[in-house]
């Protein structure tokens, strides 16, 4: 009965706009996020076909990773490229053969 | 001109299964001819939902997989002549389900009904994103709970990109459909209202469906709850949103339950 009265009085049960608030904060990190991933899928797509083109790479190597900082935001890109072109380029071929 | 609607929601347990059942058998209640397709291979439920359990002799991936031909999957509701199921596979393996499949089912299915509801699985996997490839319009069950609001947003950013209308820039109607809402916690502030929901989904709504004792009372007896009491507080929302669907302006209210004296005197404990 008590707890009632101060719920009538108190409004100190309203839970609702923290779940709002919480809510609105994550959803706008991750509608971001999700479109950011988008990109990197992309980048990630077309970079190895431009590098591709010149050097034998191993796709598993090709690892870009976008950081986000306050002011600038750093884009890396790290391509392993083997020592030896046409002896991994056939490592390869056989991988996609087999 | 058919319609392929999906009832997605991402989250588990919101009351998809339940929407689809409502909402078709609302439609043909309503004279169209609907199919309501079960999408959760290996956790069919639409059929229990519908009580047409014990009538299942084929199923969607024997359909997709040329093993039966569609008349001899759809099973048609005992109560009303145009409303149909399509049930999901209990046992198969669910990667049984193909792109290509599903779209040659959903084009067949179009040529022989007004409405196609695909009852999506929970998650974000194959089965949730074949159940929406088709979709023209998208119904998406809401409870006004921060978990259930999170994964229909998700879900709502799938719509927008992963369907076939999405990928020939076109749109997926998007509806939301706030279900197990209660009026009074959310006026004490203790529940996400109405509005909060909208303007965080930023999407429109097709409809809201009370917390009532009759969902539970509907599927225990296996049927939908708009045919088992179409009196009650969420047969007449569910009605109220198949209106909606079909175009007809309808004033947006929670229904509330129609108690009687007794019960009004004993207060909602009676309830």
């Amino acid at each position: 009965m008590s707890m009632n009265l101060l719920r009538l009085f108190g409004g100190r049960n309203a839970s609702a706009p923290v779940a709002r608030e919480r809510l609105q904060i994550l959803l706008a990190h991750e509608r971001g996020l999700l479109g950011q991933s988008d990109l990197l899928v992309t980048l990630r797509e077309e970079i190895l076909a431009v590098v591709s083109k010149h050097v034998a790479l191993d796709p598993d190597k090709v690892i870009v990773k976008l950081e986000r900082g306050k002011s600038v935001s750093t884009l890396e890109v790290d391509i392993e490229v083997p020592n030896d072109f046409d002896k991994a380029k056939a490592a390869i071929q056989r991988r996609m053969a087999g | 001109m058919a319609k392929v609607l999906v009832v997605t929601s991402g989250k588990g347990g919101v009351g998809k299964t339940t929407s689809t059942a409502a909402l078709g058998a609302a439609l043909a209640q309503g004279g169209q001819s609907v199919v309501v397709v079960d999408f959760d291979v290996g956790l069919r439920n639409l059929d229990l939902v519908m009580g047409a359990e014990r009538r299942v002799v084929f199923d969607l991936i024997n359909v997709v997989q040329g093993v039966a031909k569609l008349p001899q999957a759809l099973i048609r509701d005992k109560r009303l002549e145009n409303l149909w199921l399509l049930p999901a596979s209990q046992t198969r393996d669910k990667d049984a389900l193909t792109d290509e499949g599903v779209g040659r089912v959903i084009a067949e299915l179009r040529s022989r009904f007004d409405w196609i509801l695909c009852d999506s699985p929970a998650g974000i996997e194959r089965g949730a994103t074949l159940a929406m490839r088709y979709a023209d319009e998208a119904v998406i069950v809401t409870n006004p709970e921060v978990s259930s609001v999170r994964d229909s947003d998700r879900i709502i950013g799938m719509l927008d990109s992963k369907t076939v209308r999405a990928e020939r820039g076109e749109r997926v109607e998007k509806h939301v459909l706030i279900t197990r809402y209660d009026p009074a916690r959310a006026a004490r502030g203790e529940m996400l209202n109405i509005d909060d929901i909208l303007e965080i989904l930023a999407t429109p709504l097709i409809g809201i469906i009370p917390e009532s004792q009759d969902v539970l009372k509907a599927s225990n007896v296996g049927t939908p709850v708009t045919l088992n009491n179409a009196d009650s507080a969420p047969a007449r929302a569910y009605i109220d949103a198949s209106r909606r669907l079909m175009g007809e302006e309808v004033a947006m209210v929670v229904p509330a339950e129609r108690k009687g004296f007794m019960n009004r005197l004993l207060g909602r404990r009676a309830a």
